[in-house]
């Protein structure tokens, strides 16, 4: 394996989708090649880093109009 | 995720908003709207749109919730209400995501190929003198780290929906790629490119924000 074919497949590695023999020769690259095994570091890191992420909410009032919604609803 | 694991149990929580607990709505409510806001900003064009469409699922969610079946998990059922909710918007704003197949532009490599040796040279398919990944680490730094999740968050705004879909389905709403696949009707291969090809494509927008604040004194550039 080469590192043009090793970066194509850092995601099925991680996802435990490789066949038995692409993953032994995945790791026996992995182990010969330090700017591959940076290249899989950094995309752990990119993955938890992505995970981090506080995304917007909606509005303080949409979030009020749904809280009525629900009281409401209940009431009927 | 964060906060999802505070949520109790789905046969608690579906039976707690049956019975028009308020505290468990505002709780799922407040925990789920995020993941759903950027899910929807998928399908939809604008961010008013996208919030329209979190409202309408919330809506059909507290209509609907004494139908819920637990076929699947309560969260499941929430995003696939809020899938159809916002595709239904995004055909009318002709903005649709059809996930099928591959696009020719989602196949070919994720790494620029100048960064490789060339066929023919020694090493043929091997990082490139001087361009191979450097060993990096997101910093510690409260600050910094503030920074570069605003990188990744930009990053995201800048791809292309249906990249963006997924990424933001399994890296930051934390979804298994099952659920991914049957929630977005794609096949496990299909779902692997283009989590692959997304991710690829946030790792390169980090290596630059890192490369860039490393090179620039006070660690602030940007490239
Ligand atoms: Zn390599």
């Amino acid at each position: 394996m080469n590192c043009v074919d090793f970066v194509e497949l850092v995601t099925e590695f991680l996802e435990g989708a490789l066949p038995e023999a692409d993953e032994r020769r995945f790791i026996e690259h992995l182990a010969e090649c330090s700017g591959c095994e940076s290249y899989l570091d950094q995309f752990r890191q990119t993955i938890a880093t992505t995970g981090e992420l506080t995304p917007d909410n909606i509005s303080p009032d949409a979030r009020q109009q749904l809280l009525s919604a629900f009281r409401g609803w209940h009431r009927q | 995720m964060a906060g999802a694991r505070e949520l109790p149990p789905d046969e608690v929580l579906v039976q707690r908003l049956r019975d028009g607990d308020e505290q468990t709505f505002t709780q799922v409510l407040d925990t789920w709207s995020s993941g759903m806001l950027r899910l929807a900003m998928s399908f939809v064009s604008t961010k008013a749109s996208a919030e329209e469409a979190v409202q309408d699922t919330w809506l059909a969610v507290i209509k609907g919730i004494s139908d819920f079946e637990g076929r699947s998990s309560l969260k499941t059922w929430v995003y696939r209400i809020l899938v159809n909710t916002a595709k239904a918007r995004g055909t009318k704003e002709s903005r649709t995501v059809p996930f099928a197949s591959l696009l020719p532009e989602e196949e070919g490599p994720t790494v620029d190929t100048s960064r490789f040796r060339a066929s023919g040279e020694q090493y043929a398919g091997h990082w490139a003198v001087g361009q191979e990944p450097r060993p990096w680490h997101v910093p510690e730094d409260y600050v910094l780290r503030g920074e570069v999740r605003e990188v990744i968050a930009e990053a995201l705004d800048e791809l292309p929906p249906r990249l963006r879909t997924v990424v933001t389905l399994r890296d930051v709403a934390g979804y298994g790629s099952e659920e991914v696949c049957s929630l977005l009707e794609i096949s496990p291969g299909n779902q692997r490119v283009l989590l692959h090809r997304a991710r690829a494509f946030l790792r390169r927008k980090l290596e630059e924000y890192v490369s860039g604040a490393h090179d620039v004194a006070g660690g602030r550039g940007r490239p």
